[in-house]
């Protein structure tokens, strides 16, 4: 196969086959989860305001009070790689071509030396990550293989895609093709990992909030 | 599989609901909850992270409800929870746990751990894998009546002190009150200035209430041992008293935990709604204060701090009252670093200071609240929940700390404008 040929195969059945187990596997995941349901409280709420799942689901974004100085590499590096992936992925007119061909909507995108330097910064972030998740004790006795494997997972489509627009390393061509290979690997393993975060966040953060808003502690 | 733990899993199996399997897929090992936790904060011990705390329970999910999990099982890619495994997470659970819910506020993903670690407990008592101090006190409170072994005549006993001292009757089981009010063990033995605090305070304000000779005791060890048969036992008492003398409200006393058992998980335990509304006393004595029923004199002069139980307020959400109290007859209050939603804990909340062989380790997460009260130096601390006191008394006397802990409800009461006055 030559890198013409993977080109194609990446862009064709490959990307139809890694769409379709994300697909799938995140309903599935879904189902699996939240299926199992919880009991009704029977203790009578305490109404007050500013308590609530929905705001809970926002509030969270933010550091608790008192913890960012506790572990600031977590928080800024972080926040500083999620943003940075959001951009990149969504904001990138290549990107949004992609988007565009596919559900046919658009939005402006961002000019492409910016999403360059977004690019480096969460590159940068997720290796200072990478570092505090070896040298932190905490997070080096919490890790198993899947952390250092979804890490890999996630980093790679950063790292070849930037690559590929820079004309570095490989052929355009190959880079762009193994660019496309990774988000594939990407969207195949999600479902299946720590990824999976990226969608139950939302309900663990309702569920939390909800609890907490039931006894009226407002956070 | 020995026939305790088969009992342990499918406990496990039954508890395990849509939030802990979101919270469970939710973890990104992102270790921020070691950092809110006193037993990781004053070890340095990675394994006090805790969502660590839950790994066995984190793996049965995962083998039970989860299709990969199953597939893994099957084909023995997965290790099986032992016996000898909750035996040895039995530190993890209990020893290293107040539930205090510290790990719970600070998580990003928002699981709620602590909801998870009082659901393991299901599981860890239900395998026989509960410590014995704690089973010991469920076990009392389920054959005479109290953790720590006191009977009604004990009660009435101090209730004929209180009487004397105070000049003011106690009265026990009046049908129609509007209050009946609660008491732990540790106010019944070690502080009895708590009745006589209510007595005047009830008093003082012109309301009914009772105490209950089928139904004194509200702290709950079933509930912090992890045993729903038993707490539901221990609270089921409490709202046959409460029906039975047609209450309008039941106090629960200076006493986290007692609160969580009765407020929030009391109506879950038995099943149906309460017919009568729970209140922690410190929730009264707020509302007494908005209506302008407490007329006070005098102020306390020396430096206080408050120190916040866990149960009342960041798993309970009582918060401001606590303060307003304070100021109301305190001229000189102080605020600890972290105070309130986010105070740290005592160290011996949820069941911990029952357990013998977890002393030393509840001592050395002391060293938080040291801290804390070093940066304020306060004169005296003023808390409300027994065990908070019992608790903060023994880590001040290890370390050499002369400082005194009172309860709120007593220094409110003492204040009080004498009748006639």
């Amino acid at each position: 196969m030559n890198e013409m040929q993977l080109l194609t195969w990446v862009r064709g059945p490959g990307l139809n086959l890694a769409v379709g187990i994300f697909v799938l596997g995140v309903l599935w995941r879904l189902f699996e989860i939240y299926s199992l349901g919880r009991k009704k409280d029977l203790s009578a709420p305490r109404a007050l305001p500013g308590a609530s799942g929905w705001r809970t689901i926002f509030r969270r974004t933010l550091p608790a009070e008192g913890m960012l100085k506790k572990a600031p590499v977590t928080y800024i590096a972080g926040a500083i790689f999620h943003i940075g992936l959001a951009i990149v992925v969504f904001l990138f007119a290549p990107h949004i071509k992609l988007i565009q061909s596919l559900f046919g909507i658009s939005w402006p995108a961002l000019p492409s030396q910016f999403i360059d330097l977004v690019t480096i910064v969460t590159l940068v972030a997720m290796l200072v990550l990478l570092a505090d998740r070896i040298m932190n004790p905490v997070k080096r006795f919490l890790s198993t293989f899947e952390d250092w494997f979804t890490w890999t997972l996630t980093f790679l489509p950063v790292l070849t895609g930037w690559l590929a627009v820079r004309h570095l390393l490989l052929p355009y061509t190959t880079m762009l093709a193994l660019h496309i290979l990774c988000v594939e690997l990407l969207l195949v393993f999600l479902p299946f990992t720590k990824l999976f975060h990226a969608f139950t966040v939302f309900g663990s953060r309702w569920f939390i909030g909800a609890i907490n808003g039931h006894k009226g502690v407002a956070v | 599989m020995t026939a305790s733990l088969e009992k342990g899993v499918r406990v496990l199996k039954e508890v395990i609901d849509a939030p802990i399997a979101s919270y469970f897929n939710s973890c990104v090992h992102c270790g921020l909850c070691a950092e809110a936790c006193l037993f990781y904060t004053e070890t340095g011990n990675p394994r006090y992270t805790p969502i660590h705390k839950l790994e066995p329970m984190r793996r049965l999910y995962e083998q039970e409800y989860t299709l990969l999990g199953r597939l893994k099982k099957t084909v023995g890619l997965s290790k099986p929870v032992t016996d000898a495994e909750l035996g040895e997470w039995q530190e993890m659970v209990y020893n290293s746990c107040t539930l205090c819910g510290r790990c719970s506020a600070v998580c990003p993903v928002g699981n709620d751990i602590v909801y998870m670690v009082r659901k393991f407990r299901e599981g860890m008592s239900a395998s026989g894998n509960a410590p014995e101090g704690i089973k010991g006190a469920a076990n009392r409170t389920i054959t005479i009546g109290s953790p720590m072994g006191v009977k009604l005549p004990a009660v009435k006993a101090q209730m004929k002190h209180v009487e004397k001292d105070f000049g003011i009757p106690i009265p026990m089981d009046v049908e129609g009150a509007e209050y009946m009010v609660m008491l732990s063990s540790m106010e019944i033995m070690n502080f009895p200035e708590y009745l006589g605090a209510i007595a005047k305070i009830m008093q003082h304000v012109g309301k009914t209430w009772t105490l209950c000779s089928t139904a004194f005791e509200a702290t709950n060890a079933g509930m912090q041992i992890g045993n729903s048969d038993l707490a539901r036992v221990i609270v089921s008492r409490i709202v046959e008293g409460a029906e039975k003398l047609k209450v309008k409200t039941v106090i629960s006393p200076e006493c986290g935990h007692a609160y969580t058992a009765l407020r929030w998980e009391g109506a879950n335990l038995v099943g149906r709604p309460f017919t009568f509304k729970v209140q922690h006393i410190v929730e009264v004595l707020g509302e007494f204060q908005e209506l302008g029923l407490l007329k006070t004199e005098g102020f306390e002069k020396d430096r206080l701090t408050f120190h916040d139980p866990c149960q009342l307020a960041r798993r309970g959400g009582v918060i401001q009252p606590q303060r307003n109290l304070l100021n109301m007859v305190a001229k000189n209050f102080v605020e600890m670093p972290d105070a309130g939603y986010m105070n740290w804990c005592c160290g011996g909340g949820g069941g911990a200071s029952a357990i013998e062989e977890g002393e030393a380790l509840r001592l050395e997460a002391f060293k938080v609240k040291k801290s804390q009260f070093e940066t304020v130096k306060p004169d005296r601390v003023v808390t409300a929940c027994a065990n908070c006191r019992i608790v903060l008394e023994e880590g001040l006397e290890h370390y050499q700390m002369d400082l005194p802990v009172v309860g709120l409800t007593e220094m409110v009461a003492d204040h009080l404008v004498a009748k006639g006055a």
